[in-house]
């Protein structure tokens, strides 16, 4: 399958896969990750969403902007929903996607056995965790997915945990299919979409998506947030495909520590991080190498 | 509807209760079936795992990794426009309690069986209705069995409850543990073809189906206006109104299938002469009733009513039959703490205030109740009544003396 | 009216453009294109979080207002710095 390009995009310069005049903030990332989703699998597909701010985006009814089939579900169950949903659909002979679009707090914490049994029993699912590292519906409270040292509702002075690495649990699941991706890569993205759709199985995508009110830090800075977290090497893009786990084109040049940009640069546009001092990011920078370390140890080792 | 519908062939088999829902299950074809063990619940789920095993129920069995993920997961096959069917029981019908209320409220058809159990701690697998009755307020159709042969009935004909167009709620079944799971006794069992005669395939199109390259509908955003949740409950509350009459019809015509007649919301049995009513639900039923057949024989004017469905609330059936009676005496084997037992506290409302009644809270934990206990009890009531008139006792704690 | 039509409009929702209401008037900033300096590359539709850029057959684009909320991504993500962020109720 051929890298998709904006030349393939084109067809869709006029498609309105998410209805404009939404209920989400300005600059909010979950949509511009879930427009990347919908044109990844052109529009064709069904979702499953548990509580979080993707429940309260769509607006109100008898309106919704999404244009797919959509079922909300409590807040711990959409893996367990869209497992007894692909099994219905699958019986009457529907091979079209079935999404779990989750945020952090659903997959990482409330939801975590729901998720990791589906996993386990290789649900025919594609599961994407849209992480925009915190609980922000409700206001901002840190999740197992807030990064260490982050300010938060809940962790005014920073948070002392580190960030949980689902990817790499769900890896651990034994599953066909898992990436993380980021919304300031979309041909990554919706490359990992495509392929995750030709396997039959449990697919999990950890996409990493910047909250401008949740982290503190200015509406347009959304995607420059998702980038500079890519080139400064604090979030790896990587793909393990049946077997096989590779890094992905847009974090190949940061194997090469002296190619990453400055961790500074990608922390001090976010407010949450505002209170750290210089030892502070001294030691994040060392958990990002060690978080490398581990990424290419298990590069050779998924060869 | 189905017109006239012949005698099916039977065959008689003696089962457990566990394994006799199991043949209603297979019988009426489920698509999707998620399991998870639970005692004393777990007979139905393995037994329905070796039906699959063996090619005699073509079925998904999703073993999850919780009774949340049991209900969630047979909850999303519904929406996917499956029949679809889990059991629990207890601790795990209270693990779910989030999801009752999402199912039920999303209005997909669903059965579950409930295998009723204690809610520790202690730790008790015993037999208690507190469970089944916790989930009253959560838009379920709730029924209650009193023999292995009911709780299969029960079972079939809550498919065609749960998808009628004028229901579209989901359906609890409950059988009590190990009174009723794990006792054999003989039951009837009607031919695949005439079930598959009167319950055809749920069509996956009422009310609604999520799936890929569906109508583009979503289910559950938020009210553009707070009062359309108002109207959606308006909604249940007609629809379980309307359930009272397909739940009628039904047994009708599964009674014309199958020879059995019940009820169907209440049985009343030696009630038309009777100046006393005793009221119970589910397999103590049976003891009771000897118990009523004894005082008959001692001259007390006696009859019981029997509840077969608490959920939709058989007002019109409760208030028929204790109208102009001198007394009614409520079992409970649950508990509604700070209130007293459930079925007492929701059928006190209906006995006029010139009606003698006594709440009895009995069996709770699981201890056995014989007939001779209940004939005590009922006397002790009548005699009192007639003794000192009116008689109001709304919590009477039957605990038998034992050694400890 | 069965159970599952009275569903419709409660329970179940369809795709309308203004769900969560005229989100154009959320504005502060608006975003200008400044179609001489514009490359018509498609990056502003791509990232745009509201659905409110439209990349046209000749690849220009172009702006709905009525929802565009004013984030300032399109700007930001710009290659050539052709979208410029003015003040609304300036001229």
């Amino acid at each position: 399958m051929g890298m998709v390009t904006m030349t393939e995009l084109h067809k869709y310069g006029r498609t309105k896969f998410i209805m404009p005049g939404t209920a989400a903030c300005p600059g909010c990332p979950l949509q511009v990750g879930m427009r990347q989703l919908a044109i990844a699998l052109e529009g064709k597909f069904t979702m499953v969403i548990p509580a979080g701010c993707s429940s309260i985006i769509p607006g109100t009814a008898p309106y919704t902007a999404y244009t797919v089939p959509v079922l909300h579900v409590p807040f711990a169950s959409s893996p367990a929903v869209a497992s007894g949903l692909v099994r219905a659909i699958r019986q009457r002979g529907n091979e079209g996607p079935v999404v779990v679009w989750a945020g952090d707090g659903a997959t990482a914490d409330i939801g975590f056995a729901t998720l990791s049994g589906a996993a386990y029993r290789n649900e025919d699912i594609l599961y994407i965790m849209a992480d925009n590292e915190a609980y922000m519906n409700t206001g901002i409270q840190a999740s197992g997915t807030t990064p260490w040292m982050a300010w938060t509702t809940t962790s005014p002075k920073g948070k002392a945990e580190d960030k949980k690495d689902v990817a790499l649990i769900m890896l651990m699941h034994k599953v066909p299919y898992v990436a993380t991706a980021s919304i300031a890569f979309p041909m990554d993205f919706i490359d990992k979409v495509r392929r995750a759709m030709q396997i039959r199985g449990f697919k999990f995508i950890h996409l990493h998506a910047p909250c401008p009110p949740g982290w503190k830090m200015d509406d347009a800075y959304t995607i420059r947030a998702a980038r500079l977290a890519v080139e400064t090497g604090a979030w790896i893009l990587w793909e393990y495909n049946q077997g096989k786990l590779t890094i992905s084109p847009p974090s190949m040049p940061y194997r090469d520590k002296s190619r990453r940009r400055p961790l500074e640069e990608y922390l001090k546009i976010q407010g949450r991080f505002a209170h750290l001092k210089p030892e502070d990011i001294k030691l994040m920078e060392e958990k990002i190498d060690r978080q490398w370390d581990l990424i290419l140890k298990l590069v050779e080792i998924y060869k | 509807m189905v017109g006239q519908v012949s005698l099916a062939k039977q065959v008689r088999k003696v089962l457990v209760g566990d394994h006799a829902v199991a043949e209603a299950v297979k019988l009426a074809k489920v698509n999707v079936i998620s399991a998870y063990p639970i005692t004393p619940q777990t007979l139905i789920v393995e037994r329905i795992s070796e039906m699959i095993e063996r090619g005699e129920l073509k079925a998904d069995y999703v073993r999850v990794e919780s009774e949340f993920a049991a209900l969630a997961t047979v909850y999303g096959a519904a929406a996917g426009g499956a029949r679809a069917f889990t059991a629990t029981s207890s601790h795990g019908l209270f693990y779910m309690y989030e999801m009752l209320w999402w199912a039920a409220a999303s209005r997909v058809p669903l059965v579950m069986a409930v295998v009723t159990r204690v809610i520790g701690p202690p730790w008790n697998i015993h037999d208690e209705h507190t469970d089944l009755l916790a989930i009253r307020d959560s838009g379920w159709i709730i029924g209650m069995a009193q023999n292995v042969q009911e709780a299969f009935d029960m079972t079939l004909t809550a498919f065609k409850i749960s998808e009628d167009e004028r229901v579209l709620l989901p359906v609890a079944v409950g059988l009590d543990g190990f009174i009723l799971s794990h006792t054999a006794e003989p039951l009837d069992i009607p031919a695949q073809e005439d079930v598959d005669a009167w319950l055809p395939p749920r069509n996956p199109k009422i009310p609604y189906t999520i799936e890929p390259g569906g109508e583009a509908i979503t289910m559950g955003n938020l009210p553009r206006n707070d009062v359309y949740h108002a109207i959606l409950k308006k909604y249940m509350d007609e629809s379980m109104e309307a359930a009272k009459k397909v739940i009628a019809d039904v047994y009708n015509e599964y009674g014309k299938l199958t020879g059995r007649n019940y009820g169907p919301l209440t049985e009343c049995y030696r009630c038309s002469d009777a100046k006393y009513i005793a009221i119970s639900m589910g397999a103590w039923s049976g003891d009771i009733l000897n118990a009523v057949e004894r005082l008959r024989n001692e001259g007390y004017p006696i009859g019981l009513l029997r509840i077969r469905y608490i959920r939709p609330f058989p007002e019109e059936d409760i208030t028929g039959w204790i109208n102009g009676a001198k007394g009614v005496i409520i079992f409970d084997r649950d508990y509604s703490a700070g209130m007293g037992g459930v079925l007492a506290s929701e059928i006190s409302g209906f006995i006029p205030s010139n009606t003698s009644f006594e709440g009895v809270l009995a069996g709770i934990g699981g201890f056995d109740v014989s007939a001779d206990e209940f004939t005590a009890i009922m006397r002790e009531f009548v005699d009192r009544v007639e003794r000192e008139g009116l008689v109001r006792i709304r919590k009477y704690w039957y605990i038998p003396k034992i050694e400890r | 009216m069965s159970v599952a039509e009275k569903l419709r409009g409660l329970l179940l929702s369809t795709p309308a453009e203004g769900a969560g209401g005229r989100t154009g008037t959320w504005r502060v900033y608006r975003p200008v294109i400044n179609y001489s300096k514009c490359t018509k590359c498609g990056i502003c539709w791509l990232y745009c979080p509201e659905n409110v850029i439209e990349w046209l057959e000749d690849k220009s684009v172009r702006i709905d207002y009525n929802y565009c909320k004013g984030c300032g991504i399109c700007a930001d993500v710009c290659p050539v710095k052709a979208i410029d962020m003015v003040k609304e109720g300036v001229v």
